[in-house]
């Protein structure tokens, strides 16, 4: 055998649903790499193959119906053909569909590159009566044409013995049968042809012919380009191409780009019916008689919030179970840690940094890996579009897509894996604007501080109180979500219209593959920003050590302890025992009062202390500075700061009556509760925002926008209540 | 008459696809050609948006989308 191994890059396009990611799955299996394309959030896919002596690398090109520069999914598949230049293009074609999937595929036909079709789902095509004469469709457009059964995973081996063929094949792109436009358009196509090659020639980025079509049709990014190449004899070549859309647009009573749309479906209309034959076969549809059920008038809603209903449990409360054991498991580790090493700076840095930030790192795993099952199971069977269908209406109030219900409800668990869930929604916009309300959502790490200080300052409308919170959250949402849509995020963005394709049947493989995906993904992007963000309020709530104070705690201790043991050396059973829980109880006293003097005296603490004026007007003392200071690192922690900085412990009603003593008054509360709601999302959630609108810019905004409306809310809360004479 | 004033199981041709570039490009890559015909399947629980079927494809619309459809009845077909 050949030792020389050959590599190819093959990349996959196709029109969304037309079973473009299935292929891809079955070629590559779980070798894939997801990450994101270069400078924008679409998710790129890349697996690696070995088949005989070839090394194929497959991207797996996003899913649209088109190559016009109409979107970035679009721009983002167009570049990486006509820059990275892949060995072989692979138009993934839904054979049930072959007019829509065909104006795709003649367009990458049009880029003279090298083109391979693979007719997919060949079994529902004949379902419905449509039979495909392969031999003819290649003859008719000059391609190589193959059949696959991709749900099936049938003909995989054929389909890789195919693409190296059709690699490795001698290639002259095809001049004839491709589409002719009318001789209108001809001329002007060859006239501005004629001009590019003489003014530009070898600069020309890409084909001649292709880009005088792409300046008549007025792509913008092909425009710049080839104008830049062009230098200095751009704007003669700009002048003709406006000329000739002026001239043709006159002449068609239409927009040159709308018209050549038009004339490439007549092409294929052609090519269509010399190529298909439809049996009057009448068949049942299934997908139409689920549809009668879940998208019903009266059942629609109702299945769909159970759907939703089952996902919500299934993430947060089955989640639970293993998130209960990672939990012990770490706890495990740190004591088993703190065990083996001395007490000092090193153990409290593995003990409370490293180990307690990996813990936090893990703890999202299992909501993750359930969250995106079913995430998967929906999209995988059809379901995510009607769900779409369904919501569409209330998320377009907010100027949101119909798929950002789930995202957003998500968010009441928890807001990482919530915005992770963004990745379903088409447009950048919409996933950006998603992103951002999200924090608003109240997830669960919220509610202990609610049930903490609605229950002691509430007490029997403490619920009312928490469901008021949750649906201020809902509601600062859909306003700040209205307000985004008309200011910073403004324009619809990309049309609503979309496909609800038929209903198949999931494959657990990629199922598998999507759910480890995500959370491969989680682990390797945001694990370190978390882990460091933990890393970063360690530091900053342990350093400056108060050595001396430190020495001088530990002397109090020991000679508590020494005392007692002494005490108690001569005495009975039971008196030993009294003797021994009153130093215990005194100790842990000791301890508590050093663990408040500690936290206010670090560098977090002195922040805190700092700050403290400017959470003044919302009726905080410098504990609570502090505490929502160490929110940061997840929610649920300004509890646990609070019952060190009242030196309470981390019981909840012996903290809530020390709240109460120290001056709180339910006012106090219901603006700490608003501002612990609004403020900004912790180091997780901003791990993921930023991951996901892949822009610090954003994840900025978002910080800055939270906090502030947060102080703004909340002082208004107080101060007002203040002057409605409610106390402070 | 213009798509969005259509009832639920009604068959109607498209005659002209209007609205902004983007839209009326998408919905033409998408096939809705002049002269195709259209079966309005139905409107959502919500009454937007609403799901039509075309060449066997079904696809969903908001109605303010669909308002920029012109269309005729069409003939009945199965």
């Amino acid at each position: 055998m050949d030792a020389q191994r050959k590599h190819l890059t093959v990349a996959l396009a196709g029109n969304p649903n037309s079973g473009k990611t299935t292929t891809f799955n079955n070629l590559t299996g779980t070798r894939q790499k997801v990450g994101n394309w270069p400078g924008v959030t679409v998710e790129k896919k890349e697996g690696k193959v070995q088949y005989k002596n070839y090394d194929l690398t497959i991207v797996d090109l996003p899913g649209t119906y088109s190559i016009t520069a109409f979107s970035i999914e679009e721009i983002v598949a167009r570049d990486f053909i006509m820059d990275e230049k892949p060995d072989l293009v692979v138009a993934v074609i839904d054979s049930s569909n072959l007019d829509r999937s065909l104006y795709l595929a003649t367009q990458l036909r049009e880029l003279d590159t090298r083109v391979l079709f693979v007719l997919n789902m060949e079994d529902l095509a004949k379902a419905r009566g449509i039979h495909i004469d392969a031999k003819k469709l290649g003859d008719l457009l000059r391609v190589p044409v193959v059949f696959t059964v991709g749900n099936k995973n049938k003909g995989t081996d054929a389909l890789l013995e195919k693409i190296i063929e059709a690699a490795e094949a001698e290639f002259i792109p095809p001049r004839d049968r491709r589409v002719r436009y009318n001789q209108d358009f001809e001329a002007g196509i060859t006239t501005i042809r004629e001009m590019l090659l003489a003014v530009a020639g070898e600069k020309l980025p890409y084909n001649p012919r292709w880009c005088a079509i792409k300046l008549i049709e007025n792509d913008t990014v092909i425009r710049e380009r080839v104008l830049k190449a062009a230098g200095e004899d751009a704007p003669r070549i700009d002048e003709e191409v406006e000329r000739w859309r002026g001239r043709l647009a006159d002449m068609y009573d239409e927009e040159p780009e709308i018209v050549m749309t038009e004339e490439r479906h007549g092409f294929i209309a052609g090519v269509v019916r010399e190529t298909v034959r439809t049996s009057a076969e009448k068949r049942v549809d299934l997908s139409r008689n689920i549809d009668l059920v879940l998208t019903n008038r009266f059942l629609g809603l109702p299945v769909f919030f159970f759907f939703v209903w089952a996902m919500f449990r299934l993430t947060f409360n089955l989640g639970e179970i293993p998130m209960s054991l990672i939990e012990s498991g770490v706890g495990l580790v740190s004591q088993g840690v703190s065990a083996a090493l001395p007490e000092g700076l090193f153990r409290s840095l593995l003990v409370d940094g490293v180990i307690g930030g990996v813990g936090s790192v893990v703890i999202f795993l299992p909501n993750i890996l359930i969250l995106f099952f079913c995430i998967a199971l929906f999209e995988d069977t059809g379901y995510m579009a009607r769900a779409a269908f369904l919501m569409d209406r209330v998320m377009h109030l907010l100027g949101l897509h119909g798929k950002s219900f789930i995202p957003l409800l998500m968010g009441f668990g928890c807001n990482v894996p919530a915005i992770m869930a963004t990745r379903t929604l088409e447009s950048e916009r919409d996933r950006v604007l998603t992103i951002l309300v999200n924090p608003f959502m109240s997830c669960s790490a919220r509610l202990p501080v609610y049930v903490l200080l609605a229950g002691a300052f509430f007490g029997a409308r403490a619920g009312n109180v928490i469901f008021g919170l949750y649906l201020a959250g809902i509601v600062i949402a859909v306003l700040s979500g209205r307000l985004f849509s008309k200011t910073i995020l403004k324009g619809g963005g990309a049309p609503f219209v979309m496909e609800l394709p038929p209903y198949r049947m999931p494959m657990a493989k990629s199922l598998l593959i999507h759910m480890w995906d995500r959370s491969k993904l989680f682990l390797k992007k945001m694990g370190g920003v978390i882990l460091a963000g933990s890393l970063i309020i360690w530091a900053l709530s342990t350093f400056p050590r108060d050595i001396p104070a430190l020495h001088a705690h530990k002397a109090n201790v020991a000679q508590i302890e020494a005392a007692a043991e002494e005490r108690a050396a001569g005495l009975g059973e039971e008196e030993k025992a009294a003797v021994l829980a009153g130093k215990d109880a005194k100790i842990e006293v000791l301890e508590r009062e050093y663990a408040a003097k500690a936290n206010s005296r670090s560098y977090l603490g002195m922040l805190g202390q700092a700050i403290s004026p400017v959470f003044a007007p919302l009726g905080f003392d410098w504990r609570q500075s502090v505490a929502v200071l160490t929110g940061f690192v997840a929610k649920e922690v300004v509890v646990s700061t609070m019952g060190v900085l009242y030196g309470a412990g981390e019981g909840g009603e012996q903290l809530g009556e020390e709240l109460k003593a120290r001056g709180m008054r339910p006012l106090g509360a219901l603006s700490l509760m608003v501002f612990v709601l609004l403020y900004m999302p912790c180091v997780a959630v901003i791990a993921a925002i930023r991951r996901e609108t892949n822009s610090w810019r954003w994840t900025f905004f978002s910080i800055g926008y939270s906090t502030a409306l947060a102080w703004v809310v909340a002082a208004v809360i107080y101060q007002g209540g203040r002057l409605l004479g409610m106390g402070g | 008459m213009v798509l969005s004033e259509a009832r639920e199981k009604d068959v109607v041709a498209i005659v002209k696809v209007g609205g902004p570039p983007a839209f009326r490009r998408r919905l033409l890559e998408m096939g809705f050609l002049k002269g195709v015909l259209l079966t309005v399947e139905k409107y959502a629980p919500l009454k937007d948006p609403l799901e039509v079927v075309i060449k066997g494809c079904h696809v969903s619309l908001r109605v303010e989308e669909a308002a920029e459809i012109a269309v005729e009845p069409g003939k009945e077909t199965a």
